[in-house]
């Protein structure tokens, strides 16, 4: 992190609401959530307050000791309120840039880029949700779960883990009036053989409109089957390595099938949420 | 005291006037930052280089970053001269900032005929990117040397009569012999420079952090190489230098143009934050009033010490 912010206003175009901002945000907060997860709770201006559930902000990470993490670190929104002036990040440490994050101190400020990205639609004829993640995936599709309460949608969230007590978003889902099952590692019944039937079921029901996912290729495989079988359609947030994160550079284009053709997108700009029958 | 409301920004690049010296550099500017700021206020707009058919571009990872910089592998993933002229150059030409086209090929027949092909009504200059450093293996490019440097240029400048400006390579040995080249071979101007050839791995894996193994090196990191390559460069040619490398704030900005640049182009700090190309105009602006600068041929060019004229 060299960068350091001016204060020197920049013109836009009349008539222009910026797509996204640079903003300086103030730490409320920064705490474990459970072994693995840290939350940080940002004081956020309004300007970059307009949100949609699956959009991603472009971090400028403080340098931990020893190390610089220059490019700045897409993260996944996991929660924004624009009224509170809130903006908050679920975070696994990974690498520089979330060890840089951990060493965030109440009162730091720190410099945020967004909102980017094409967030998740939730079409009218979308009413019966299914969302289907894993680990910190939960955590990118946890604003879905307000959304869906906002629109009068029913949800059903399966959470998947290694281990039961590290299920995340768990209460979060719960309190917009989600159904919750929790599946792990442990008991064997994260595993897609033994989700499949338990989808199916629901499916048979007629409980599953649409499925949400995000991250993991193997529940991505298992969705984009059933979702062909019982033509269910969905979307899927992904991640890839980012440099700019607006779209210039084209560092983090995915190939997708689309009709016959595989066809290159970038995930910042046409992304992060594609349609899970065209993710690859 | 001078009369500051007279304060001109303006740079000129051999017949060109641009309003300001920022522009941005290839590679890191696109329509998608139209939405960010108003485009307008930049000196130039110079477009992601273009070859003459698709190109699919490099495996990802594309880019890592490394201390005080980046590399990117992107491998210039293009639509062709099809998409240019019918999608992006009506598109760009709505703007009144000059368009400066990039374009590079892998022979001398090919860049040829897209130098001939892209030379359209709208597009105000070309840059020849004769150094990017991800097209061939090992970052060979027609910049490396100063014969190929010479062979490529004086195709091109038979194909067309727009102002041709040459991108070099900051990874030749020879930077002067290959700006001398550019310059004798009928270049308007040198774009100085483009990224630097480096790697990176990956410890715990092995494995190259870039999908394409080695990639070109940008940002603070290179600074001080851009910007001894264009103070070689300004005092061995005639032709204006338009220096890139590195360039993220106002004192980088003064630093090329002390050591000769006529303007300067922008890349990676962009990416770093979105809106740094007006924010240095600004503060340019802002600093030559404080200074009582009314032009920027005051500062071009202006480096003092005995070691700066007495090497020739």
């Amino acid at each position: 992190m060299t960068y350091i912010p001016t204060t020197v206003s920049v013109p836009v175009p009349q008539g222009l609401r910026p797509r996204c901002s640079e903003a300086t945000c103030r730490v409320v907060s920064n705490t474990p959530v459970n072994g693995e997860y840290r939350l940080l709770t940002l004081d956020a201006p309004e300007a970059i307050l307009d949100c949609q559930p699956g959009q991603f902000f472009q971090l400028l990470c403080p340098a931990p000791e020893g190390e610089n993490p220059f490019l700045r670190r897409p993260m996944s929104i996991y929660g924004y309120d624009k009224s509170a002036g809130r903006l908050e990040f679920l975070y696994k440490i990974a690498g520089a840039g979330t060890r840089g994050l951990a060493t965030l101190r109440p009162d730091d400020t720190f410099n945020v880029l967004g909102p980017l990205g094409q967030g998740f639609s939730m079409p009218d004829d979308w009413q019966n949700l299914m969302l289907v993640a894993r680990g910190v995936g939960l955590a990118t599709l946890a604003p879905l779960a307000r959304m869906a309460q906002e629109r009068g949608r029913k949800l059903t969230a399966i959470c998947s883990a290694r281990r039961p007590e590290l299920a995340m978003s768990v209460e979060l889902f719960e309190s917009y009036g989600a159904e919750v099952i929790v599946v792990h590692d442990e008991d064997g019944s994260s595993t897609p053989e033994a989700l499949r039937p338990l989808i199916e079921a629901r499916i048979a029901k007629g409980d599953v409109d649409a499925f949400y996912t995000c991250g993991s290729s193997r529940l991505l495989r298992m969705l984009q089957d059933l979702g062909e079988s019982h033509g269910i359609p969905g979307e899927i947030a992904m991640e890839q390595q980012m440099a700019c994160g607006l779209g210039m550079c084209q560092a983090c284009v995915r190939s997708f099938r689309v009709g016959d053709r595989i066809i290159q997108r970038r995930v910042c700009r046409e992304g992060p949420v594609f349609p899970i029958s065209e993710a690859m | 005291m001078k009369d500051l409301q007279t304060i001109d920004l303006s740079a000129r690049i051999g017949a060109l006037t641009l309003k300001n010296p920022i522009m941005p550099a290839s590679g890191t500017f696109s329509e998608d930052l139209a939405d960010v700021f108003d485009l307008d206020v930049l000196g130039a707009h110079v477009l992601k280089t273009i070859m003459h058919g698709t190109r699919a571009g490099n495996p990802t990872p594309r880019v890592c970053d490394i201390q005080s910089g980046m590399i990117n592998a992107i491998g210039i993933p293009s639509k062709g001269i099809d998409y240019f002229r019918d999608e992006m150059l009506p598109y760009w030409s709505e703007f009144k900032a000059p368009l400066v086209v990039s374009i590079s090929a892998h022979s001398y027949d090919e860049f040829a005929r897209l130098c001939r092909e892209v030379s359209l009504p709208g597009v105000t200059a070309i840059e020849a990117n004769i150094s990017c450093p991800n097209i061939e293996a090992d970052g060979n490019a027609f910049a490396m040397r100063p014969d190929t440097t010479q062979e490529i240029v004086t195709r091109l400048r038979t194909e067309t009569d727009l102002p041709l400006w040459a991108k070099l390579t900051p990874n030749t040995g020879e930077p002067v012999e290959v700006a001398r080249a550019a310059e004798e071979a009928g270049a308007d101007a040198l774009v100085v420079a483009n990224t630097m050839l480096g790697m990176s791995i990956d410890v715990d894996s092995r494995r190259p952090r870039l999908g394409n193994v080695m990639g070109g090196m940008s940002g603070p990191a290179i600074k001080p190489i851009a910007l001894r390559m264009t103070y070689q460069c300004a005092r061995a040619c005639d032709i204006p230098v338009i220096g890139c490398g590195g360039i993220s704030t106002l004192n980088d900005v003064l630093e090329f143009l002390i050591a000769g640049a006529q303007a300067v182009q922008v890349g990676t700090a962009t990416f770093q934050s979105p809106t740094v190309m007006a924010r240095l105009i600004a503060e340019l602006e802002g600093w030559m009033t404080t200074q009582e600068i009314t032009s920027l041929e005051e500062v071009i060019g202006s480096i003092e010490g005995s070691e700066a004229g007495v090497f020739e």
